[in-house]
């Protein structure tokens, strides 16, 4: 049967095929559907970690007990679970074990544009790279295979195009893998220095062998299209070039980026008279060839920063773009905002009327950090906006302590909050960290964490108390805010401000597209009552805007959430019934 | 480009505001490409945009069964048709049509944060100038359209039949599709918005 899927979901399928019986991820776009659509198979038992180095050694002792095991990430989760991945690679795996790490060239919704392929040289780990659909299940299969014959982890590299694009994939029936027997060997096991020193030649000659490996292999494959001109390719660059230059060049094109197949790539230099290595983000393959001492064009031509398409491959190949049209007028940008009746938006109009320093993190909160809002000082990595609020406080003293925050979302607190807080409670800060509690992971697509009370599948599960967390640390003044009581949240950061020692605000209210949240009826505006002051707009709802002198209300997205109604001078914003008509 | 793999493939770009349902319409309109068996590559945005950012979906299909699709992307000048959700991302993304395609756009404008915030305009007029740029516009008022089919929210729905009267796919296999992607209980509002759209589109 032939089904459009998406390639996460592809990769998920190939998973389901290769007999996988162990999933532990933490959600990053764009690599979370992986996860979620594994967790559809019976067959597979998926689970939602606290982070990225948890599902990591999860997924590792799953390969120890016998299990064929992945664990899904983000390029920037690879970064956490980097620990753990370069000791594996001494390791190896009883049952195969894949990493699949989702990288985001073009940045559509990260914090940097990081090339995994680094990783894989660094931890000398063989990666493989599908270009659509079909690769990814096949790929995906196939790094199970390879991780057994060779003992090793192996990585599974997508990138956003891969990742989050449709395409036929003609299924295939699950081949069970049998649970493995464990067999106790300390030597390939526990990696002390003893052990670890001979195993660190043994993965020297892996590489070799998978460099062998590689030159015959079926995914890397040379086109030869009897053209003087070369390409070398992987993944959706691959499709790119194809689409621009057809069967005017010859290919190498790549299922496998580590190790390289250097004979192949000697082949086609003997072929050709001119290369060009076509690569996103860094010159990973180019420089290898330059290493190898063959002349190549790579970022002589081709640009270091963003995402690829055809038409960036046919303007620097100089190719003729199409002809196209435009408007005259200036077009605004339309930049995400918070939805509408989002939990966060009262909290970061609080901190804007406080004018207080915020240590910002990542989450959908990070959308405070426009306009109107405005309110967020710094966003590092997930986990940073808590020690770094320690950090500016020792430094600043009573100072900064006074006028500033820390907000952070619930699954990012519990993904790498936790030991900031730990530091601030340890190391006596006077710091306030609001938590924004709207029970779920939203930035990524809605995804249940360990405070939510929900596994993936939707089952029931106990759930962390985060009062009693923070308190278990070592906080004393932990307290719980409805973000949509704005008076409530005012007073509650001022007292904590001022307060002589470290403290918690919770703001508790789930995320406003969640199934069982009931909305209100939507609000709006008395034109009589309004005196088109614009106090309103400073909230930054996307449903109020303005229109001849007045306030409106848009009834498509209203949520009746209320949280507008108190910036109104005259009280002109209300329900539609209170209201004659 | 070589003469002889000159592949024939057609373009759809589906744009609007994230939380607008640009998916299901590329998602439906991908299904009854692969049903038609033609190679067909959908490309789809998640995460940070969806979350009322300007939104990016795009479809592409071969015209008979030995036509590859390779890249999933459409970049400026090669769209066939242009399927707007909201007036303004027509305009923004016009630029991708290719010469003499096609414009279908819902007329329903939505201000983005900088126009509420006051740091910029909504543009007057805006399809007016889409149209003087002289491509097909086919302007529709898609949101009174999916009210009177029962819903707001099948706005796309009703985008997806306005499109259909511009793509050569016979329209049982639209609604077979549409049966096949939507909830049970919602099949029959949405094959309203289907019908109120695709004979607004002629
Ligand atoms: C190391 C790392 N892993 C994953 C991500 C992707 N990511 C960004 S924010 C986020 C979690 C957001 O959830 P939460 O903190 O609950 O805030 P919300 O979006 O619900 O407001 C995730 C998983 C990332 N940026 N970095
Ligand atoms: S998805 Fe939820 S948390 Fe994210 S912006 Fe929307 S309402 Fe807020
Ligand atoms: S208009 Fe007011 S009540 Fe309606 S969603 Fe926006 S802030 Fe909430």
């Amino acid at each position: 049967m032939k089904e459009l899927l998406l390639g996460n979901e592809a990769v998920a399928r190939g998973l389901y095929e290769a007999g996988v019986r162990v999933v532990s991820s933490y959600p990053g776009t764009p690599s979370t559907e992986i996860t979620e659509a594994a967790a559809k198979y019976e067959e597979i038992y998926c689970e939602w970690a606290p982070n990225e180095k948890v599902a990591a050694e999860v997924a590792a002792g799953a390969s120890l007990g016998g299990a064929r095991s992945l664990c899904a990430m983000k390029h920037v989760g690879l970064n956490v679970a980097a620990d753990p991945l370069f000791t594996l690679s001494y390791i190896g795996v009883n049952a195969g074990m894949v990493f699949a790490v989702a990288d985001d060239p073009g940045l559509h919704s990260s914090q940097n544009e990081q090339d995994s392929r680094n990783y894989a040289i660094g931890a000398k780990l063989p990666m493989l790279e599908p270009a659509d659909s079909a690769e990814c299940r096949d790929f995906a299969k196939l790094a199970f295979s390879l991780s057994e014959k060779f003992d090793t982890p192996v990585i599974l590299r997508l990138t956003t195009r891969v990742s989050h694009s449709r395409s036929v994939v003609e299924l295939q029936p699950r081949q069970e893998a049998p649970l493995l027997p464990y067999q106790k060997d300390p030597s390939k096991n526990v990696m002390l220095p003893a052990f670890a020193g001979p195993k660190h030649k043994v993965v020297e000659q892996r590489t070799e062998d998978l460099r062998k490996w590689a030159e015959t292999c079926e995914i890397n494959r040379l086109e030869d299209n009897g053209s003087s001109v070369g390409v070398i390719a992987a993944g959706a660059v691959y499709q790119y070039a194809k689409e621009v230059l057809g069967d005017s060049v010859s290919y190498l094109k790549l299922g496998m980026v580590n190790p390289l197949p250097e004979d192949l790539i000697r082949e086609l230099a003997a072929k050709t008279k001119e290369i060009y290595v076509i690569e996103e983000l860094d010159p990973v393959i180019e420089n290898h060839c330059k290493v190898m001492g063959i002349p190549v064009h790579g970022k002589d031509v081709f640009p270091r920063c963003g995402e690829f398409s055809q038409a960036v491959i046919a303007r620097c190949m100089g190719k003729e773009l199409p002809a196209s049209t435009a408007v005259e007028e200036t077009i605004p940008v339309r930049p995400p905002v918070m939805c509408c009746g989002c939990p966060h938006r009262g909290v970061f109009y609080t901190l804007k009327k406080n004018k207080v320093y915020v240590s910002g993190d990542i989450g959908c909160y990070t959308l405070g950090a426009s306009a109107p809002l405005s309110a967020m000082d710094t966003c590092i990595c997930m986990g940073a906006s808590v020690s770094a609020l320690h950090g500016y406080n020792k430094a600043k003293g009573a100072e900064g302590e006074k006028k500033s925050v820390a907000v952070i979302g619930d699954s990012t607190f519990i993904h790498s909050g936790i030991t900031g807080l730990i530091d601030i409670a340890y190391n006596q800060s006077n710091s306030v960290v609001v938590v924004l509690d709207n029970s779920i992971t939203g930035m990524t697509g809605h995804q249940q964490n360990p405070t939510t009370g929900y596994t993936i599948k939707g089952d029931p599960t106990s759930a962390v108390d985060l009062e009693a967390l923070c308190k278990a640390v070592g906080i004393r003044r932990v307290r719980v805010c409805d973000p949509y009581d704005l008076k409530a949240l005012d007073s509650a950061l001022k007292e904590e401000l001022e307060a002589e020692e470290p403290s918690v605000i919770i703001s508790r209210r789930p995320c406003a597209l969640l199934k069982y949240v009931k909305h209100n009826p939507p609000l709006e505006v008395d034109a009589a009552k309004c005196i088109g002051c614009k106090a309103c707009l400073g909230i930054g709802c996307p449903a109020i805007s303005f229109k001849e002198g007045k306030a409106v209300v848009d009834h498509t997205q209203c949520v009746g959430c209320g949280v507008c109604t108190g910036l109104c001078p005259k009280g002109a914003i209300g329900k539609k019934e209170e209201r004659p008509e | 480009m070589s003469e002889k793999g000159k592949n024939a493939v057609k373009s759809v770009m589906i744009v609007g505001v994230g939380g607008q349902g640009t998916l299901l319409a590329s998602r439906v309109l991908g299904s009854a490409m692969l049903q038609k068996g033609v190679d067909v590559k959908v490309s789809e945005v998640h995460g940070m945009s969806q979350r009322g950012g300007s939104v990016v979906t795009y479809v592409r299909y071969g015209e008979t069964p030995e036509d590859r699709v390779y890249s999933p992307v459409i970049e400026r000048g090669e769209a066939d048709v242009l399927l707007a959700f909201e007036a303004l991302e027509a305009a923004r993304f016009l630029p991708y049509l290719k010469k003499g395609g096609t414009v279908v756009v819902n007329t329903q404008q939505m201000d983005p944060m900088p126009v509420i915030t006051g740091a910029a305009q909504y543009p007057r007029d805006i399809l007016e100038k889409v149209k003087e740029q002289g491509v097909h516009v086919l302007a529709l008022d898609a949101l009174a359209l999916a009210e009177k089919a029962g819903s707001a929210k099948a706005v796309n729905v009703v985008l997806i039949g306005a499109m259909a009267q511009h793509l050569s796919l016979p329209r049982e296999v639209w609604e077979e599709t549409i049966r096949s992607t939507v909830p049970e209980k919602f099949i029959n509002m949405n094959l309203q918005a289907f019908e109120l759209g695709f004979t607004t589109g002629v």
